[in-house]
């Protein structure tokens, strides 16, 4: 597999790599298959209907990681796939995904994600998702993930997404469903600048006996851009529901905070937590007496806000 | 080394202005200074306006000779002046070791973060990574802000109420920080309190209530009139007697 420095930029943003990585992994390139490798334990397998990958993890794996990033590099590409994750009960694994676009072009460059997760009895997922964006063109860079998750009983699943840098436009979409004590736990960064717009929406059904999700999400919105958090709860169990949106606003940014609980059962716990507004006077101020000027105190307090 | 020079500062209330400070002289060459007075006397506003945090409504403020009255908070911290809050900022994110590297403005290995944590009774291997948030005890974050202020190493820093919140066995262990403190440093420290122990150890000790300078003088001089309560100081009797 022969990538350029572009591709190999992106791939270290999006996934830590610094080579080819070492276990299964599949990575798409502008749309086409780049390069993929197997485990006895974990399947790649092409889509025939539509575009994408499935990926089976044989019940009982532990220990293992599966990478599967998207890079595009080409102006005016429009990148749809469709992912489905099988992971077998009891099964203990990694998964690394993320989109990173260079759009050196001035046409649009977007990349929809479609992430299907079947989640087996007892099983345990870390799921990393990251975004990213560069290039000097003029074109937008536009991701619109969308997650649906299913998850059996005493399963688990641990979803980290970021977005920092350069993606003009985001929707993001994550629905789950939790049989009895599963647990779904959301960890959501974003920063916005520019004029850029990102969109999340969450909803969340817990459907089985204890079951339980925490969904976190903290976010900056800068310039002019605005950011919009949905976050749906549907407690129709005995179970535990917590959100949290922990947004700070500079400039002329905005965010908006749109929470909805649904308790359905008398035994359903739901939490919603909101704080949004500018950095607080106090912390700059503190950071100010330890020398820091007006700018170097922001930036402390954001860097280790996004931390 | 300080001087405050007929320093007022009135604040807006309800449209009218709320005289805090009056007309405020004051020269600091001591090493040790103890401010006290009863609560809401103005000692914090007076630590406010030295550090920029508040600018005086008049008055002008002067370190070694230089007029800093219209520097900000940055240029005052670079000067050398540096401020332990009586009530300490919490943050998202950032670590106690964050702080206290931020402080010293340099990098320091762990043996020297754990010098400034141990000095004020914390564990560093506990705490060094901790996020100095809301999940901290007050005594907690009042000492890290001991620690970070120690990390400045500024030629006059000023502590508002160090002991507040802080246990009784530790009280002892804050009073040898202090002490020893005042020995080795090369410039002041201006403490606020209401702790006998503290203004004990002070060179000197200046009452302020009503926004005024109401006794100025050596620990012999005003501690017995402090206890017997001579001043209009019934905030500090009822504390002293707690
Ligand atoms: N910005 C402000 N607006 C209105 N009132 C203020 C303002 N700042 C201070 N004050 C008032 O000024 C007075 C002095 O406050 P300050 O905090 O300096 O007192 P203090 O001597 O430190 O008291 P304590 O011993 O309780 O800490 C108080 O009555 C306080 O309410
Ligand atoms: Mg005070």
């Amino acid at each position: 597999m022969e990538l350029n420095q572009t591709k190999m930029n992106l791939l270290r943003e999006i996934a830590g790599l610094e080579a080819v990585p070492q276990g299964a992994y599949n990575i798409r390139d502008n749309g086409k298959l780049a390069g993929r490798n197997t485990t006895a334990n974990i399947d790649i397998v092409t889509k025939t209907d539509k575009p994408g990958i499935d990926i089976i993890v044989k019940p009982g794996t532990k220990g293992e990681r599966v990478d599967i990033p998207v890079i595009l590099t080409e102006t005016g590409l429009n990148d749809l796939v469709y992912n489905d994750f099988f992971i077998g009960d009891d099964a203990d694994v990694v998964i690394v995904a993320g989109c990173g676009i260079h759009n050196a072009g001035g046409l649009k460059s977007e990349h929809d994600g479609i992430h299907a997760f079947h989640i087996g009895k007892n099983a345990k997922v870390l799921y990393v998702e990251k975004h990213y964006g560069e290039g000097e063109g003029t074109g937008e860079r536009i991701l619109n993930p969308t997650t649906l998750i299913e998850i059996d009983e005493g399963g688990s699943m641990t979803m980290e997404s970021a977005q920092i840098k350069g993606v003009d436009s985001t929707d993001r979409v994550t629905k789950a469903t939790l049989k009895a004590r599963a647990t779904l736990i959301v960890r959501e960064k974003i920063m916005t600048h520019g004029k850029q717009f990102a969109k999340t929406d969450f909803h969340v059904v817990l459907e089985g006996e204890d079951s339980g999700a925490h969904l976190i999400s903290r976010s900056i919105a800068k310039d002019e851009s605005h950011q919009h958090f949905v976050s749906c709860v549907d407690g129709n169990n005995r179970s535990s529901g917590h959100t949290e949106c922990d947004a700070i606003i500079m400039g002329s940014g905005t965010v908006t905070a749109e929470p909805r609980l649904n308790a359905n059962h008398i035994e359903a716990s739901l939490i919603h937590e909101a704080a949004i507004g500018k950095i607080a006077g106090e912390q700059l101020i503190k950071l100010m007496t330890l020398g820091l000027t007006e700018k170097e105190a922001e930036e402390q307090i954001v860097n280790g806000f996004l931390k | 080394m300080l001087e405050l020079r007929n320093i007022s500062f009135s604040a807006e209330e309800d449209g009218s202005g709320k005289e805090i400070l009056k007309d405020v002289n004051l020269k600091m060459d001591e090493r040790f200074i103890a401010f006290t007075g009863p609560n809401g006397g103005g000692k914090s506003t007076l630590a406010r306006i030295i550090m920029g945090i508040v600018k005086p409504t008049s008055g002008r403020i002067f370190f070694d000779g230089q007029d800093i009255t219209d520097l900000s908070i940055t240029e005052r911290a670079n000067l050398g002046i540096s401020f332990a809050f009586q009530q300490p900022v919490k943050f998202k994110g950032i670590t106690v070791s964050d702080l206290i590297h931020l402080a010293a403005g340099k990098k320091l290995s762990f043996g020297e973060v754990c010098e400034y944590l141990s000095e004020v009774g914390l564990c560093a291997r506990e705490y060094v990574n901790r996020e100095v948030n809301a999940s901290l005890s007050g005594g907690e974050l009042k000492r890290i802000e001991i620690a970070v202020t120690l990390a400045r190493g500024s030629r006059f820093t000023v502590f508002d109420e160090p002991e507040a919140g802080i246990d009784l066995w530790s009280f002892n262990s804050l009073i040898t920080v202090f002490e020893r403190l005042s020995k080795k440093t090369a410039g002041s420290i201006l403490i606020i309190s209401h702790q006998e122990r503290i203004l004990n150890i002070a060179d000197r000790i200046v009452v302020i209530s009503g926004g005024r300078i109401v006794k100025d003088g050596t620990k012999d001089e005003i501690l017995p009139d402090l206890m017997t309560g001579s001043f209009a100081c019934r905030a500090l009797e009822k504390k002293e007697e707690a």
